[in-house]
């Protein structure tokens, strides 16, 4: 007998860029009323540093920001403890602890919604136990559950469709943010036009990359500086999980493997003039992945820049490494 | 073949043992100091955790030595462990250094996987193999039971030092033992002779918990031998994480009887999930050590490790329902043992404070 509407707040942070549609859809046909934190800005990353521990990653602070910012305004935060989304793969163990990282360190704390997903062992079964832990929070059950899952799919599988053309790199609803008119086109879809421009492949998680304050908009600043930039999303699953396939050991980061498999996937293109990194200081599994990729294409004698993001990152400091690094392909290019 | 292994503590007694027991040529690294770091710093990535920087170290070191071969463990996430070996492979390859890797990994598909690597390395009738690997394992017990005995004795001697001097005398023995009554024998002396070291009587010993990342607790050259530290500062050390509890947890999957962790039933509500690594057993074990009475307790953890930083995070949710003062520290190359005294000083100093007030309020 309950038909409250839930005012669910969502944190826009981490792997809300991955899977935000998805939620939304899911929350809104539950029939809750889903409030999504504002972009990142500077108020809500100071917010996220005054609250989270100082050896964290960047991109965890920023997470605390956005949920102190929607603390007092919701009925309750949506953190799901994301333990695994594809089977035998992890994400980061920060994201395994995350809900309970957030209720030691919010006062007062919202209640948290922290349904784990774990698909590592049984990815049908954990996706199932997932969506009806989600509902079960909001005291859904039965067919209206089996609907909004549907509902939820098909915008979520649009959208990743969407991502791989090119059309809307951002998540879901910052859309406005995108000029569409090919920003960040994926060079299948570019044909001749892009004679002129370098192409210029940016790796890196979805949440520093398409996160335009905490990133930086590196693939902004890339395209002004006249580059064409290819992002993981761009390629499809099929080309990075083959790129993967001859690293000696499988990678258990879904991320990671995201990562290594556009690297090694670009680096092999020769019309691919070369790499940038964009990692967050105390990102644990980049400072491995990132160290592999960047050995490997320095044994090809592709061009890798890595940029590491923290909060003390200047932005001119990073504009003029950026702008180093085009001059050079640039000169290389006409050598 | 001469192999080599990374070290963790006192493990290289426990290894060597068991390699040696089926055949091998062992050459153990050179013990970690300050050389092994650079070496290890100077080629693994900046932002790598510490373990797989010392550990370049001692490869490096060991191969100065002849080794060609490195035996060591691997892993399937999340904590980074389990890619330690093929980024050091990478790194190795990079700058000329040429080892053979046998990776012990947790079995994907069939538990033959580990056993084709046994086979691979075996040099002797398994009888015999089987028999160096329980005396490994004695080998373990026996440090282990030593080093209780010494973190007990370390704040209560009357001259600091001189239960370190037997403790290490008695390592050096355990290393020669070739059975069971001689390291029965080792243990017995080591003990008596720590019995009569003679003790000061002088205020009471605090206690203190230390939890954290299992290489950083058990590595004295990353931690700046933390625990003598602690011993001359007048507190006694107590720690959940051991040698043998470790091989017993992780390789014998916790079939011997031994006192195990068990974080499911400790760490929550704090931490309700594994995290990887040893973050969920350093929430659990504080929550234990609270329970137990102690002083306070320190979390140890290289710079960066995830499964640390979530435990670190929680911990003022556990200092708060359980009034235990938690100190975290990262240890990595830059860390400094001035500054390390210093925090420890002023926390053991807080402990006190603390003790006296509590005990003058229970009047």
């Amino acid at each position: 007998m309950k038909n409250k509407k839930w005012r669910l707040g969502v944190p826009r942070a981490l792997f809300y860029y991955y899977y935000g549609p998805w939620w939304e859809t899911f929350f809104q046909a539950l029939g809750a009323e889903v409030v999504v934190s504002p972009p990142t800005s500077k108020e809500i990353m100071d917010l996220g540093v005054s609250l989270a521990v100082a050896e964290a990653c960047l991109p965890v602070k920023v997470y605390y920001g956005h949920a102190a910012w929607l603390a007092g305004q919701v009925d309750a935060l949506f953190v799901p403890r994301l333990v695994s989304v594809e089977k035998k793969s992890f994400i980061c163990p920060k994201l395994m602890g995350l809900p309970d990282m957030l209720r030691a360190a919010l006062k007062p704390c919202p209640p948290i919604i922290d349904t784990t997903v774990n698909l590592a062992r049984q990815p049908e079964e954990g996706l199932a136990a997932a969506v009806q832990g989600m509902a079960r929070a909001l005291g859904v059950k039965g067919s209206r559950v089996d609907l909004a899952m549907a509902a939820a799919e098909a915008r979520y599988h649009a959208w990743l469709a969407g991502q791989q053309q090119g059309d809307s790199m951002a998540a879901a609803d910052c859309r406005e943010e995108e000029p569409a008119s090919g920003v960040y086109r994926s060079s299948s879809s570019q044909g001749k036009e892009s004679r002129d421009a370098l192409q210029i492949g940016v790796i890196g998680h979805g949440y520093l990359i398409y996160d335009q304050y905490l990133g930086m908009d590196i693939p902004g600043k890339v395209k002004r500086l006249g580059g064409k930039v290819i992002l993981p999303e761009n390629l499809t699953t099929l080309q990075v999980e083959k790129a993967c396939r001859r690293l000696p050991k499988r990678l258990y980061w879904t991320l990671g493997r995201k990562i290594m498999g556009a690297a090694l996937y670009l680096m092999e293109q020769e019309n691919v003039a070369g790499l940038i990194h964009l990692t967050a200081f105390g990102c644990g599994p980049d400072s491995l992945v990132g160290d592999l990729a960047e050995r490997y294409a320095r044994r090809r004698g592709k061009p890798f820049l890595l940029l590491t993001l923290d909060e003390h990152t200047g932005e001119a400091g990073l504009n003029t490494r950026l702008e180093a690094f085009m001059d050079m392909l640039y000169r290389r290019r006409s050598a | 073949m001469k192999v080599t292994f990374p070290h963790m503590g006192h493990l290289w007694l426990v290894l060597k043992a068991a390699l040696e027991g089926i055949g091998l040529e062992v050459v153990v690294p050179p013990p970690c100091t300050r050389r092994t770091l650079e070496l290890g710093v100077r080629h693994a990535p900046e932002s790598a955790c510490l373990p797989l920087k010392v550990n370049l170290g001692n490869f490096l070191e060991a191969k100065e030595l002849g080794a060609d071969t490195i035996v060591m463990a691997g892993g399937v996430g999340p904590c980074r462990i389990g890619y330690y070996a093929q980024v050091q492979r990478e790194i190795l390859r990079d700058i000329g250094c040429d080892y053979e890797m046998v990776v012990f990994e947790p079995p994907d598909v069939h538990f033959s996987e580990v056993w084709d690597k046994v086979k691979y390395l075996n040099r002797r009738p398994w009888q015999e193999g089987v028999r160096g690997v329980i005396l490994a394992w004695q080998k373990a017990c026996a440090v282990d039971s030593l080093e209780q005995e010494l973190q007990q004795l370390r704040p209560r001697e009357a001259k600091p030092g001189q239960a370190d001097a037997v403790f290490q005398r008695a390592l050096r023995e355990l290393d020669a033992a070739g059975g069971r009554g001689e390291i029965k024998k080792i243990v017995k002396k080591a003990k008596s002779e720590m019995a009569k070291i003679p003790r000061h009587t002088s205020g009471p010993v605090l206690r203190v918990g230390i939890v954290g990342e299992i290489y950083t607790v058990l590595e004295p050259m990353v931690n700046l031998n933390i625990e003598r530290r602690l011993g001359v500062l007048g507190v006694e050390v107590v720690r959940g994480l051991f040698l043998s509890r470790w091989i017993n947890d992780n390789l014998f999957k916790g079939l011997l009887p031994l006192p195990g962790h068990h974080p499911e039933k400790t760490a929550p509500p704090f931490l309700n999930h594994f995290v990887g690594g040893h973050g969920w057993e350093s929430v659990g074990d504080t929550v234990t050590f609270a329970r137990h009475g102690c002083d306070g307790v320190i979390q140890l953890a290289p710079l960066t490790c995830m499964p640390e930083i979530v435990a670190h995070s929680v911990m003022p949710a556990v200092q708060e329902a359980r009034g235990i003062p938690v100190m975290t520290i990262y240890l990595d190359e830059q860390t400094g043992e001035a500054g390390l005294q210093t925090r420890l000083e002023a926390f053991v100093d807080m402990l006190r404070w603390h003790k006296g007030r509590k005990a003058a309020q229970s009047f």
